[in-house]
């Protein structure tokens, strides 16, 4: 029960980093991108292409590609004792997403709500088959499977998850806090006034490409972090995790769920959508089949939509608001 | 006689077949307000979109203080100092009314990302400097009281002062009013005549606005371009213009 836990806590941690990189991008900016996945998938593909090790002798055609980052630095003093290749991986996986995300956004950036979608869609999608039918590059639909352990020999095997829940818990809270920085800053303002009305932005003077291409790079940075980490928890990858129903809409689900454009949108509708996409496999037979399960969160989606459409998040703040309220009534009270 | 500050020469604008703007040519007089009336579809609304960067024009040219200005983008004619409003105004709904004045003074630390994350004191003195202008602008529009709720709760009149106040937040050296007077009730005009006669008296801005109210054009205005089909008709004081007819004729289309 205890590791069902830890795991359960480990992807909520994790999806909650990639719809935070979605709030950036809908939540503050009005951005509509619907290719989530294009991103996570970069980001993913790009941390295990360099850490992998090289598959072993009777599977050795699989993939020519290796970079057995881990195994490199292991000779080195102090360096090769820690873990750094995580952080290199992670730094990797940065790299690559934005340095596609500047190609893409400048390229898309100027296309209008839909377009955007449309565009982002396609570009998602042509990131996955690039990987699934480059085999020298992803090794096709059996993907990569020797991605190495964080801590490997330095923590027990079985405390394994509950160390890797800290690291994920660690790297989220870098990017939360870092977030809650900027989108309260001169530049989160910008940024939610493009999302208002980017006419008005304009006409008060701000660049609107630059910041709308900032917060692109920014928010397809923190989906491709959310990759890797992702592929140092499964520690093998294939095409089929980054469709656009397991990579993109549940991620929007969460957004949606949570509250667009809310601060805690990403834990709250992480941990609601995962808590039953989850939590309903353990439900009898018809009700555990996935398509059922597809459909209790869009199910799940419309209803916030109709009943509240700021998300949860709100709601719990008002709920929160009011205890306090009670309490400091039965205060005075008490004192009087 | 005051210089032009704004010369507007053989601007032509098409959208597709029509042509919108048609060899347009005329002056704007540094300090003045000017008013620019014309029928519906006379190309004033385009030759704004013109002025402030929002289109690229098929031909002519435009300069402010000396300077050509026509096709560059929207954000650099706002730094030269010409800022526009719009007909229907366009606030920032879901931001208070402080925040859509405090959104824009230009080159704010706050507005890198490095910066707004790594020099947060320099990041907060700024806002503070800000903070004080918006509010001095908020009791210059006699918008204090709803300095804080959203600003899609204000009332059509009060959403055209935002816009005048948006205006003067930047600093202008010249505005754009377009029609800051339709659908404002009596007392909130009287509020919006004064300011807009304050900010040229006390700020030295001048003003190009576009108005349809003829006692509102009469009693602001010190000069008055009339545009029809694209091109200037005729101009003049506000005295001059009303009795001239050649622009009634252009009004009832004959």
């Amino acid at each position: 029960m205890l590791e069902f836990l830890t795991a359960f806590a480990i992807l909520i941690g994790i999806y909650s980093v990639f719809t935070l990189g979605l709030n950036v991008h809908w939540g503050y900016t009005g951005l509509f991108n619907i290719g989530v996945a294009g991103f996570f998938a970069l980001g993913a593909y790009a941390a295990s292409l360099l850490t992998i090790r090289p598959p072993s002798s009777d599977q050795v055609d699989d993939y020519l590609y290796a970079g057995d980052l881990a195994n490199r630095l292991e000779g080195l003093p102090v360096i090769g004792a820690l873990d750094v290749w995580f952080v290199a991986a992670l730094m990797a996986a940065s790299l690559v997403t934005a340095a596609v995300a500047l190609v893409v956004g400048t390229i898309t950036i100027r296309l209008r709500g839909d377009y955007l979608a449309i565009a982002t869609l396609g570009i998602a999608e042509s990131v996955r088959l690039v990987f699934l039918n480059e085999r020298w590059l992803g090794n096709g639909s059996k993907g990569l499977y020797t991605i190495p352990r964080v801590f490997d020999g330095i923590v027990p095997a079985q405390d394994y998850d509950r160390v890797y829940l800290v690291v994920v818990l660690v790297v989220f809270a870098a990017l939360f806090l870092g977030i809650r920085a900027l989108v309260h800053s001169p530049w989160g303002r910008v940024l939610r006034a493009i999302r208002e009305d980017e006419v008005t932005a304009e006409a008060s003077g701000k660049h609107v490409f630059r910041f709308k291409l900032q917060a692109f790079v920014l928010g397809a940075v923190i989906m491709g972090i959310g990759g890797a980490l992702y592929a140092f928890n499964l520690r093998a990858i294939s095409p089929s995790a980054f469709t656009p129903l397991l990579g993109t809409f549940i991620i929007w689900a969460m957004l949606v769920v949570g509250g667009s454009g809310r601060l805690y949108a990403p834990i709250v509708g992480a941990f609601i959508v995962w808590g039953i996409w989850s939590g309903s496999q353990f439900l009898p037979d018809p009700l555990s089949s996935p398509n059922v399960r597809y459909f209790s969160v869009g199910v799940l989606v419309v209803l916030v939509l109709v009943y509240a459409p700021d998300g949860v998040t709100p709601l719990l703040s008002r709920v929160r608001e009011r205890w306090t309220a009670r309490r400091r009534l039965r205060r005075a009270v008490a004192e009087e | 006689m005051a210089s032009a500050i704004l010369r507007v020469r053989g601007l032509v604008m098409d959208f597709g077949g029509v042509r919108a703007v048609d060899n347009c040519s005329l002056n704007v007089d540094e300090g003045s307000i000017t008013g620019l009336i014309g029928p519906n579809g006379a190309g004033k609304t385009t030759l704004f979109n013109l002025i402030a960067g929002f289109h690229k024009p098929t031909a002519g040219r435009v300069t402010f203080r000396g300077e050509r200005i026509d096709g560059l983008p929207t954000y650099l004619v706002f730094r030269k100092g010409i800022v526009r409003t719009f007909q229907i105004p366009r606030e920032l709904r879901r931001m208070s009314v402080l925040e859509n004045l405090m959104l824009v003074p230009s080159d704010q630390a706050g507005e890198s990302m490095w910066r707004a994350v790594a020099a947060r004191w320099l990041v907060k003195r700024q806002e503070r400097a800000i903070e004080a202008q918006a509010r001095e602008v908020l009791e210059f529009t006699g918008l204090s009281e709803v300095a804080d709720i959203p600003a899609e709760g204000l009332s059509g009149g009060q959403k055209k002062l935002l816009e005048l106040a948006r205006t003067l937040m930047a600093r202008p050296r010249m505005v754009l009013l377009d029609e800051p007077g339709a659908g404002v009730n009596p007392t909130l005009l009287r509020r919006l005549v004064g300011g807009i006669r304050r900010a040229r008296e006390e700020l030295g801005i001048t003003f190009l606005i576009i108005e349809h109210d003829m006692g509102l054009v009469m009693r602001l205005c010190d000069h008055v371009i009339v545009m029809s089909e694209g091109a200037v008709l005729t101009q003049g004081t506000p005295a001059a213009v009303q009795q001239d007819e050649r622009v009634v004729r252009a009004y009832l289309g004959a």
